[in-house]
C-alpha cells in the first residue's frame, strides 16, 4: 500500500517547524514567559523539537508539557474501545505564561477545544497560541491556527498521516485514501 | 492513531470479576493513576459524563463507599441521584423491583448498588437494563474495593506480579475477601487466607492462585501486602468464636505479626476498622499502613470504573 502523496519529506517538516519557531518568537517579541504543550500523540515530540529550535535561536529554555485530552472529548465513540487515558503533564505553573498548544492535525477543531478545555483547568495562562504541522481544513468548530506547517486542502475520505522519528521511525506528512487504509 | 489495545468485548456491568479480561482490569489501573492526578488539580473535575445521571442506590447502610462513589461521579460531572433505603418506601414494604421502577422513571443511565442480599446487584442489572456497579452485595463480591487494594499494593510495588497477598480474619462474611480473591491472582498476585477454621470457608481454595490456612504466621511469611478484615460482630451470633479476646490473641494484624512478612510489606483494611481487636493501634497508624491511601485511591478507582463503564455508551 502506498499513499497517494507525500506532502512533506523530512527535510521540509524540519523547514516547517524551524519557520513555526521564527514566526513564534517574532510575534512573542522573543521566548520569554512562553510554554510549549504537545496533545498526544505526535503533538508532544512537535512541541519538544520546537522548544530546542526556540533554546537554539534565542538562548531560553521554554518548559514543555503534554496534554492528554480524552476526559474532555465530545466524541466518545473510539473511547469506547480503547480506553486507555494518556499521561497529562504539566510541571509548571501556567499563571502568567503564554502556552503554545502544538498538534499535529488541524481537522475538525474538535480536539483543539478538548484541549482548551483541559488546558484552563489546569491554570489561567495569559493567553494561549495553535500550532499545527498540517491544516487539512473541514472545521466544525470556529477555531484556526496561530501557526500552520502546511495548509493541505483536502477530501473528507481522506486521511492525512503525520509520522515522526520518535514514534514511527521517519518523519514526513503523507496523504492517503481512507479506502487504502481500510 | 496507535492500534487500538485488544482487551476482549467490553463488560456492561462491574458486578464481580468474571467478565473481565486481566487487560481490561489493568486499563482501570491505568486510567485511576489520570484520575489521581485529576483529583490534585485546582478545577477537581472533568466533562467525560457530562449529561449522564447516575443513581447511588445503597440498600445497606455505608459511609465511605457511598460518599467515594458520590464523589467519583460528581467529578466526572455526571449527576448523582442518592437512593438511601433507610428513609425509602422499602421500609413501608416496597419491592427492590417496584422501587427500581420509580428510579428507572426519573431517567437514570446508571447503578451503583449496595444490598444486604447477594445477588442484588445483578437482580439491579436485569431489570434496570442500565449499567450497574455493584458496591457490596451481602457475602459476595465488593469489586471497587478489591480494584482499590490492587491499586494501593501497585503503587507500592509497581506491578502485583509475583507478590502475596495475606488476607487475616473473617474471611467467611466477607465480600472484600471474596473479590480479592477473584481479583488479584488474575493481576499476577498469590492470596493467602487466613482465619479460624470457623471462619474460612473450604471451598474458595478451588479459585486460582489461592490458599487457605488457619495459622496466621504462616499466613503472612513472605507476605507483600498484609490485610485485615474487620471482624463483623453483628455476624457472630452463630458460635463462630470462642471469644473476642482469643481471636485477637491469634490473628489480630500487629506488628509482631508483620514481623514474619516480607520487609517493606504494607498494612491494608478495607474499614471500618475495629481497633485492637483485628488491628492494632500501632499497626493501624504506623509507617507500614496504607490505609489512608486505600480511602484515597478509592475515589481515583471508581472514577476510572465510572469512566470505563459508561463512556461512549449508546
Amino acid at each position: 500500500m502506498t499513499p497517494k502523496a507525500t506532502i512533506l519529506t523530512a527535510d521540509e517538516v524540519r523547514r516547517a517547524l524551524t519557520r513555526i519557531a521564527h514566526e513564534i518568537i517574532e510575534r512573542n517579541k522573543g521566548a520569554q514567559q512562553l510554554a510549549l504543550i504537545g496533545v498526544h500523540t505526535r503533538g508532544i515530540p512537535l512541541a519538544a523539537r520546537l522548544a530546542q529550535k526556540l533554546s537554539e535561536l534565542e538562548g531560553v529554555d521554554v518548559p514543555t508539557g503534554m496534554l492528554d485530552i480524552t476526559l474532555y472529548r465530545d466524541d466518545l465513540s473510539e473511547v469506547a474501545q480503547q480506553p486507555i487515558i494518556r499521561e497529562t503533564q504539566v510541571p509548571f505553573d501556567l499563571r502568567d505564561r503564554r502556552v503554545v498548544l502544538v498538534d499535529d492535525v488541524l481537522y475538525t477543531g474538535r480536539t483543539v477545544r478538548a484541549a482548551l478545555d483541559a488546558l484552563i483547568d489546569l491554570g489561567r495562562p495569559a493567553g494561549i497560541q495553535l500550532a499545527v504541522l498540517v491544516d487539512r481544513g473541514h472545521r466544525e468548530l470556529p477555531i484556526r491556527a496561530d501557526y500552520v506547517g502546511k495548509n493541505l486542502p483536502t477530501a473528507a475520505h481522506e486521511v492525512v498521516k503525520v509520522k515522526v522519528q520518535e514514534t514511527d521511525g521517519v518523519d514526513s506528512v503523507e496523504l492517503w485514501d481512507m479506502e487504502a487504509l481500510r | 492513531m496507535n492500534a487500538p489495545v485488544s482487551m476482549g468485548p467490553r463488560p456492561r456491568n462491574l458486578l464481580d470479576f468474571q467478565d473481565w479480561s486481566p487487560e481490561r482490569l489493568t486499563a482501570i489501573l491505568d486510567n485511576a493513576d489520570t484520575m489521581l492526578q485529576v483529583l490534585d488539580r485546582p478545577v477537581k473535575k472533568v466533562p467525560a459524563l457530562q449529561g449522564l445521571t447516575v443513581c447511588n442506590a445503597f440498600f445497606e447502610n455505608s459511609t465511605r463507599t457511598r460518599t467515594s462513589f458520590e464523589l467519583a461521579a460528581r467529578r466526572m460531572s455526571a449527576d448523582v441521584l442518592t437512593f438511601a433505603a433507610g428513609a425509602s418506601s422499602v421500609n413501608k414494604g416496597e419491592s427492590l423491583r417496584d422501587t427500581l421502577e420509580v428510579l428507572t422513571s426519573y431517567k437514570v443511565d446508571a447503578y451503583i448498588v449496595r444490598h444486604h442480599a447477594s445477588g442484588a446487584a445483578h437482580l439491579v442489572a436485569k431489570y434496570s437494563g442500565k449499567p450497574v456497579i455493584n458496591a457490596g452485595d451481602g457475602r459476595r463480591a465488593h469489586p471497587t474495593q478489591a480494584l482499590l487494594d490492587a491499586y494501593t499494593i501497585r503503587q507500592e510495588y509497581g506491578s502485583l506480579e509475583g507478590k502475596t497477598v495475606a488476607i487475616l480474619g473473617d474471611v467467611r462474611h466477607s465480600r472484600v475477601a471474596r473479590s480479592n480473591a477473584e481479583l488479584l491472582p488474575k493481576l499476577g498476585a498469590k492470596v493467602v487466607l487466613c482465619g479460624p477454621a470457623t471462619l474460612l470457608p473450604a471451598g474458595l481454595a478451588a479459585l486460582p492462585g489461592v490458599t487457605l490456612t488457619t495459622d496466621p504466621r504462616e499466613a503472612v511469611r513472605g507476605a507483600h501486602a498484609v490485610m485485615a478484615l474487620r471482624l463483623q460482630r453483628e455476624r457472630m451470633q452463630g458460635g463462630f468464636l470462642g471469644s473476642l479476646q482469643e481471636y485477637a490473641d491469634t490473628y489480630q494484624v500487629n506488628e509482631r505479626l508483620m514481623a514474619e512478612a516480607e520487609s517493606g510489606a504494607i498494612v491494608l483494611h478495607p474499614g471500618p476498622m475495629n481497633r485492637d481487636l483485628e488491628i492494632s493501634g500501632e499497626a493501624a497508624d504506623g509507617a507500614r499502613s496504607r490505609i489512608l491511601k486505600q480511602v484515597e485511591n478509592g475515589q481515583a478507582i471508581r472514577m476510572s470504573v465510572l469512566y470505563h463503564l459508561l463512556v461512549g455508551r449508546e
